[in-house]
């Protein structure tokens, strides 16, 4: 094990899957000598020169290179210089990826990762949480890490998966983040929820950067003798209902919270799942923490009044508890 | 009406070609016809299933420029290039197990539309959303050529496809990375009920080749020697690094942009016009005149065709649809 952030956890994935399988390249804007905006990718062109390609402000090329190229063989990773942009080729996708096996019985086995997240003043087209559009996509797998060892083990998982994975980096936890992560290969199975704490009282179901959010909640929480339990489902698809029901079914109490915005997001899927699976269990209804229906604005003060903060988890904790 | 670009009135004879092959070429076109004819037959009878796009016209096109491929090049054709498939060697039974979703189609039923692929003769078809191939199979040889396999992409798109901001993309990318991809944009003057003059400003397509720093040329479409040369030279500069051509063939969309469609909005002088460039009946008259082939073996080969192509549709339609639980099937390959 070794101290890593989660930043460098993503670069160590990449390097030791492309050691791994010569078939691992990556392209997109800014990749190669620059290393890429976040420097996610430096140094991966002078050890794997010709596999690391820059390429012009294309996101329909980038991805639509990406799966002819894992139609043919290799393993793309295709980066997105912010995850927003994705919206630009989201046609390659949305209607191309995501059909390929269905229609053709053909693996596309790529996957499409970059930063995305706000809480960084970055605006509204550098703070996208956009992981719900492509959930509700069929045939595309979508990961959320929040630490250090699941930002590499997750993607290395997805790298050596024969779908088209979306992985979802949180820029805010980039450098923010350190944790010990196992060194050399290290593989994080898909569709396992990971209990990051133990509670009694209440579930919190979480992903990305708001598991750490929620951490920090159930800290507070506990100061007034409320246990929480806080559950990360790690990636969206596929999705570990029984992980999250086994949780709810043991403290009767569910919050759901995401970063992105909360009408039809993510979490209004896990609530479902919950009410439907597990309503006998339940001691109270299911509330959701999540962003305002609005852009992420840029300035610092309305960006956290729109983004789910500790507080607002604290406080939407306090209510399911106390109903 | 004005016409965009001076046409031969005869075949420009290939070079290359032999007698052998302009045989196969004729029958690849012969069938692309009367399996659109058949097709056409059963839309009318109630009998075909969601829309047929008839490819009348374009024969000359998907195969003249499917056959300047080698057999390992990949092919990413559009719904109007069933001659293509043909030139790859797809048979009709499978081809109309497709378009009629019967059990054993490619697509289990999934999809139709021509729009089939099948890693085993490398045929990569399109999705409804056009143009979206074009970066696709810029990435396929993006692989060959990281691992310097030397095969030539063929992609086809239309005079309204090539409007889509993925053409520029795509055709940009390509361009930079000198990949081997041979565009060929088939432009049948209409897009759905849209004429070119509303669609592009240009005078010709491949013009935009210029914007891009590689070759480019607008070309007769329905003359299939024509086509083959051309995409014979684009193939070969492809595979020899030279990078990615476009190349514009001409002709007329001669049916409506699918069955249900009556196309009045063509004018009857322009469908005339086409109509003396039938680019089977052309080729079939100079192999004729050439001595190639005479009319009494041209009449067979198309009455063997044709009875081939009926007797598959009584098969085929007899054949069940797929087990419905397939929908739900197949959204994920194995990990």
């Amino acid at each position: 094990m070794a101290e890593q952030t989660y930043i460098q956890a993503i670069s160590d994935a990449l390097e030791i899957e492309m050691k791994r399988d010569d078939s691992v390249y990556i392209l997109g804007e800014d990749v190669a000598e620059f290393g890429g905006a976040f420097k996610v990718t430096r140094g991966l062109h002078e050890k794997y020169p010709g596999r690391v390609i820059n390429t012009p402000i294309s996101e329909t090329a980038i991805l639509g290179a990406a799966i002819g190229s894992a139609l043919n063989g290799m393993r793309p990773v295709a980066e997105m210089q912010f995850m927003d942009f994705v919206t630009n080729g989201f046609n390659q996708l949305a209607n191309v990826a995501s059909t390929t096996s269905y229609r053709w019985g053909m693996g596309v086995p790529m996957v499409v990762r970059g930063p995305s997240g706000g809480g960084t003043s970055g605006g509204p087209f550098h703070s996208r949480n956009s992981e719900a559009w492509f959930a509700h996509t069929p045939g595309l797998k979508v990961v959320c890490p929040a630490f250090p060892d699941d930002a590499k083990g997750l993607l290395a998982t997805a790298i050596r998966d024969n779908n088209p994975v979306m992985y979802f980096e949180h820029k805010a936890l980039y450098r923010s983040i350190k944790g010990e992560v196992p060194e050399g290969e290290h593989t994080v199975p898909f569709g396992e929820v990971r209990v990051v704490r133990e509670g009694t009282d209440l579930s919190i179901i979480t992903y990305g950067s708001m598991v750490h959010k929620s951490l920090k909640a159930a800290e507070k929480l506990a100061e007034n003798n409320i246990s929480v339990e806080v559950v990360d489902i790690r990636t969206l698809v596929p999705f570990d209902e029984e992980g999250v029901l086994r949780s709810v079914r043991k403290t009767n109490r569910a919050l759901v919270v995401h970063e992105a915005t909360s009408h039809a997001g993510f979490g209004a899927e896990i609530v479902a799942r919950i009410t439907d699976k597990a309503f006998d269990a339940l001691d109270a209804p299911v509330k959701r923490v999540a962003a305002l229906d609005a852009p992420t604005p840029f300035a610092k003060t309305m960006e956290e009044f729109v983004l789910p903060q500790v507080e607002d988890v604290v406080q939407a904790a306090e209510a399911v508890v106390g109903y | 009406m004005t016409l965009p670009f001076e046409f031969s009135e005869t075949i420009q004879r290939s070079d290359i070609l032999r007698d052998e092959q302009r045989k196969e070429l004729l029958v690849h076109m012969l069938k692309a016809r009367e399996f659109d004819a058949a097709m056409g037959r059963m839309y009318r009878q109630g009998r075909a299933l969601g829309g047929v796009y008839s490819q009348l016209g374009n024969e000359a096109t998907a195969v003249g420029s499917a056959y300047a491929l080698e057999a390992n090049d990949p092919l990413f054709p559009m719904h109007r290039d069933i001659g293509a498939h043909f030139v790859r060697g797809c048979d009709i039974d499978t081809l109309m197990r497709n378009h009629l979703a019967r059990v054993g189609s490619q697509m289990r039923g999934t999809d139709g539309t021509g729009h089939y692929g099948d890693h085993s003769k490398k045929i990569y078809g399109n999705v409804s959303h056009l143009g979206a191939m074009i970066p696709v199979a810029a990435g396929y040889v993006l692989a060959d050529k990281m691992r310097g396999t030397k095969s030539v992409a063929m992609n086809y798109i239309g005079d309204g496809g090539a409007q889509v901001g993925d053409f520029h993309e795509a055709m940009n990318l390509a361009s930079v990375q000198k990949l081997p991809l041979v565009l060929i944009i088939e432009n049948n003057q209409y897009a759905y009920s849209t004429p070119t003059d509303e669609q592009f400003a240009c005078d010709k397509l491949s013009d935009r080749a210029i914007g891009y720093g590689i070759e480019g040329v607008t070309i007769d479409g329905t003359d299939v020697e024509l086509v083959f040369d051309t995409c014979r030279q684009a193939v070969e500069r492809a595979r020899a690094g030279h990078g990615p051509t476009i190349i514009e063939a001409l002709s007329m969309r001669m049916r409506g942009h699918a069955e249900h469609d009556d196309a009045s909005y063509v004018p009857k002088d322009m469908l005339e016009y086409w109509q003396q460039r039938d680019p089977v009946d052309r080729y079939a008259a100079w192999l004729i005149d050439n001595g190639i082939l005479t009319a009494d073996e041209i009449d067979g080969i198309r009455k063997v065709i044709k009875e081939e192509m009926n007797e598959c549709i009584d098969t085929v339609v007899e054949l069940p649809m797929p087990d419905p639980e397939e929908g739900g099937k197949g959204v994920f390959v194995a990990s």
